[in-house]
């Protein structure tokens, strides 16, 4: 049994946070690039073109992207051959989160009590964890610092099997026509189909992390995510919402088996900062 | 067309601008986001004595991240605009004569801009490291507590902003995506 001391992942979690938060991904710079050459509307261009200077401002001068350096979603991938001493992998992530939040300084956007006080916990804490126990003795870490904007545009759908592939696009599509414009336009859409209500949600906002335009390795989902990419660029919202050709720049489509009687589709929309983190001890 | 507005403002300055103007603000402008538009719409109904006389001002939906060294605050771009529709007829009834944010408003905005004369600007969201920029001065005047949703009085610089709303029905968020959209 590998034994990793909790201070390393602290220090892990807490570096990968703020990475994300002041680094843009190339991918995802290649993608808003990328989105520039094909945008026809002026306006959607100069939109494009703040966005890109605004990631190159944040990495240079340290600073967030966004003011909303979001709630911290992790997925941590934990080898069975592997113990943390002094706390437990939850703890961890949230001293982590709490240290970045300092550090950066990032914003503390979340409260407490959701239904009565909404209180701000001020560090930011929890985090939203995902842990999977792996093979092995390592520990492999991702954060997505999701933002409030784009995470509310977000659906859910429990279809019926009858709905099928047509329904399951007209979900999707009807999710950004409804919320696209305030989810900070262009956007990624992850969606997650089958498994339970639960499970789709989880698929869809795992289905995020993937590089920015990359098709699933399945050629029948990735003929599907381009279907849904063209039809929601063929809704005009474009860069910021103002109209363009460019709403949306890749669509992720992660599935799992369901029941019998179920498709359940979860469409979870990242913005144009579309920040993640990955690291290794 | 590039607008410099400078608050305090008169339903005059703000009634001429049309929707896909450019704006540059200078001067005073305050946050507010959700919690303290909750406070302020409560004292409102419950003519209770607000913290801060908004007549002629300026609101930008931000809650900005703390201050890196050597700036007044850190990243502070616009919100999602559209949590605010409900409290936003109150809020236009103060004089509040301009709003930013981001994102396609519904409810009455569209008819209570009309009746102040006001306007809805639109920020570029995701843009809050350049954004922040043209802040120079930053300091909470309502609602400390709150921690990023307090009220901060921001002195901004040059500060770019589109009309996305007039006070005439036009709408940015209405008529560009339209005129993409493919059939």
């Amino acid at each position: 049994m590998r034994e990793l001391p909790a201070e390393e992942v602290v220090e892990l979690v807490s570096r990968l946070y703020l990475d994300a938060n002041f680094n843009l991904p190339e991918d995802v710079i290649a993608s808003l690039e990328a989105a520039l050459a094909r945008e026809q509307s002026p306006l959607g261009r100069e939109v494009l073109e703040i966005l890109l200077a605004n990631a190159e401002t944040a990495s240079r001068e340290h600073l967030p992207l966004c003011q909303d350096t979001g709630m911290a979603v992790f997925f941590a991938e934990m080898g069975s051959g592997l113990t943390l001493t002094g706390a437990t992998l939850e703890e961890v992530v949230n001293l982590g989160v709490a240290d970045a939040r300092r550090r950066g300084p990032l914003r503390a956007s979340v409260v407490a009590d959701p239904c009565f006080e909404r209180k701000n916990t001020k560090d930011n804490t929890p985090a939203v964890l995902h842990t999977d126990l792996v093979p092995g003795d390592g520990l492999r870490l991702t954060v997505l610092p999701k933002g409030g904007g784009s995470e509310n545009m977000g659906r859910l759908a429990m279809l019926k099997p009858s709905d099928g592939l047509e329904g399951l696009i007209e979900f999707a599509v009807e999710t950004v026509e409804l919320g696209g414009a305030n989810a900070c336009p262009p956007i990624f859409l992850g969606v997650g189909v089958g498994g339970t209500m639960d499970r789709a949600a989880t698929l869809a906002k795992r289905a995020l992390l993937r590089p920015a335009g990359k098709g699933s390795c399945d050629q029948r989902l990735a003929d599907l995510e381009a279907r849904i990419l063209d039809r929601v660029n063929g809704l005009g919202i474009g860069p910021a919402g103002l109209g363009g050709s460019e709403t949306c720049l890749g669509v992720a489509i992660e599935d799992y088996p369901c029941h019998i009687a179920s498709l359940p589709v979860a469409v979870n929309i990242q913005c144009n900062s579309a920040r993640r983190a990955s690291g290794t001890l | 067309m590039t607008v410099t507005l400078t608050p305090p403002l008169t339903a005059a300055d703000t009634s001429s601008l049309a929707a896909g103007d450019r704006v540059l603000l200078e001067g005073t402008i305050y946050t507010a986001r959700d919690a303290a538009h909750g406070r302020l719409v409560e004292l409102i109904e419950g003519g209770g004595e607000l913290p801060l006389d908004l007549e002629g001002q300026i609101l930008y939906y931000t809650g900005p991240t703390p201050a890196s060294p050597g700036r007044a605050t850190g990243s502070a771009g616009p919100t999602t605009s559209m949590r605010m529709d409900r409290y936003t007829p109150a809020i236009l009834s103060l004089g509040v004569r301009v709003l930013i944010g981001k994102g396609r408003r519904g409810g009455n905005v569209a008819e209570a801009l009309r009746q102040h004369g006001a306007v809805y600007l639109a920020a570029v969201g995701g843009a809050g490291a350049l954004l922040g920029g043209h802040i120079v001065e930053a300091e909470p005047v309502a609602y400390a507590e709150l921690g990023p949703e307090a009220i901060y009085r921001l002195r901004v610089r040059s500060f770019p902003a589109i009309v996305a709303m007039d006070a005439h029905g036009g709408d940015v968020y209405r008529d560009g995506p339209a005129r993409y959209r493919r059939p």
